[in-house]
């Protein structure tokens, strides 16, 4: 079967190499990047623990293969913290609300953090469930995590003076 | 967990995909945003030597008016579809749909004609499809042709398209007047294939009595489901008079083969059924009284 050579651009960088299709953008980024923050648990699309931004846009990195993605920006959890090695909010949050304990579902949840309070920044509750519903974590009960979404929507609302709103306690189903 | 070794193919316009798929015939498949494929792939339950990607042919993507109603290309995100403002106000059923349609991340990449053509009988879309009289628009080397839903579906994740047709896009009727959308579904975890579902469109005439009502069930059998009968006996009696119940137990009496699996038996399934067809009636009509 014939190899395709692949070009895209990783947490900035330009990345290219030559490839079999039935190279997935998850086995890429790991073998041919060597970025190997981005996990795979489960290989079809269940877990959740592969996902990355591709042009911005949460996806599981498992269910695209790399030549599909051509030419697109890739962000993985190693694009997350500064160029100075500081955490993002998400990243702090997680931390500090015990987000996590082996840390195999982290890499997943971070990016998917970070799309969803992107999208939602003031988020209620069941909006935040609802957003963590496609990550498996076999460690927390989730409760860390769904804590430090909170703490990183406050953070970010503390970051941007002069908006009002409050996360809601409950929420109404969409 | 990796999928077996085939060619990729990225035509650039649906023309050239039609034509590739003739030219490979039964090895081909057609590759959209990958999200049912590329599990089947990896678990190798499927096996191609070639893929034919039409996930980035513009031509296929788009959402527009058109004809008295919506027409969505078929590789058009579910995202796009969430988002889009036009979806909401021209076919309400459909944007309520989307968000059941697997989790955001999946959304990102999935396709409305992707899940339509691969029809799952647990999937949102194609009983939406079929509730609404839809018309999938498909081409292939021999030409163009429009099927509509009720010819559409034809057994477990097969449809009417012969192997080298594509789907290109699928037109949504918009209905007006005093109408009503609902879709409840039952999941045992949130983005899960649903145990079962349903959907309802309920127009109201001006004595809020039916003119007309279309369910589509989800997960109840081989193929999406519409209760034809159920909307039958309803049209045309005044709304005061229909219980929900009995509208749950109107469209769960045309079903002929309820699955059961490990996540319930058949008889399970029926009674989730009938209760989601019943509040989902209880919604739209509530909806459409208002309007």
């Amino acid at each position: 079967m014939p190899e395709v050579s692949v070009k895209l651009s990783v947490n900035g960088q330009a990345r290219q190499a030559t490839v079999e299709p039935r190279v997935t953008l998850a086995d890429f980024l790991r073998e041919e990047c060597r970025l190997t923050g981005t996990h795979l648990g489960c290989e079809h699309g269940v877990c959740g623990a592969c996902t990355v931004l591709v042009d911005g846009a949460a996806v599981r990195s498992c269910l695209v293969f790399a030549v599909q993605v051509a030419g697109c920006e890739i962000t993985t959890v190693e694009g997350m913290a500064s160029p100075d090695g500081r955490l993002s909010a998400v990243q702090q949050a997680f931390r500090a609300c015990h987000g996590l304990q082996c840390g195999f579902c982290t890499p997943g949840f971070i990016v998917t953090v970070t799309a969803f309070l992107r999208d939602h920044p003031n988020p209620t509750d069941l909006e935040i469930r609802e957003a963590l519903s496609g990550n498996l974590c076999r460690c927390t009960g989730y409760q860390g995590i769904f804590e430090a979404v909170r703490q990183a929507a406050r953070a970010g609302r503390a970051a941007r003076p002069g908006e009002r709103g409050e996360t809601g306690e409950t929420g109404e189903a969409r | 967990m990796k999928p077996a070794p085939f060619e990729y193919h990225a035509p650039a316009s649906a023309a050239e995909a039609a034509s590739l798929l003739a030219e490979l015939g039964d090895g081909a498949k057609v590759l959209a945003g990958g999200q049912s494929l590329i599990p089947m792939l990896a678990l190798r339950l499927a096996i191609f030597d070639h893929l034919v990607d039409i996930g980035r042919i513009a031509e296929l993507k788009g959402i527009e008016r058109r004809d008295g109603g919506l027409w969505v290309g078929s590789c058009t995100t579910d995202a796009a579809v969430e988002a889009s403002a036009e979806v909401s106000a021209a076919v309400p059923l459909l944007a309520r749909a989307t968000p059941f349609v697997g989790h955001f991340q999946i959304r990102s990449r999935g396709t409305l004609g992707g899940s339509i053509a691969h029809a799952d009988p647990a999937a949102e879309y194609p009983a939406v499809a079929l509730a609404l009289d839809a018309r999938m628009e498909v081409v292939s080397a021999r030409g163009r042709r429009t099927i509509a839903a009720a010819d559409f579906f034809d057994g477990l994740w097969t449809t009417s398209m012969a192997p080298d047709e594509i789907l290109c896009g699928v037109w949504f009727p918009t209905w007006g007047g005093r109408s009503g959308f609902a879709v409840e579904e039952f999941a045992r975890r949130h983005g899960d294939f649903a145990i079962a579902g349903a959907t309802v469109a309920v127009e109201l005439d001006g004595e809020d009595r039916i003119r007309r009502c279309a369910i589509g069930l989800i997960g109840l059998g081989s193929t999406p489901e519409r209760a034809t009968a159920a909307e039958a006996e309803l049209a045309g009696r005044p709304l005061a008079e229909v219980e929900a119940e009995e509208v749950g137990r109107l469209a769960m009496a045309g079903l002929a083969a309820v699955p059961g699996d490990l996540h319930g038996s058949a008889g399970y399934r029926r009674r989730v059924g009938a209760a989601m067809a019943a509040r989902a009636w209880t919604a739209a009509a509530a909806e459409a009284r208002r309007a």
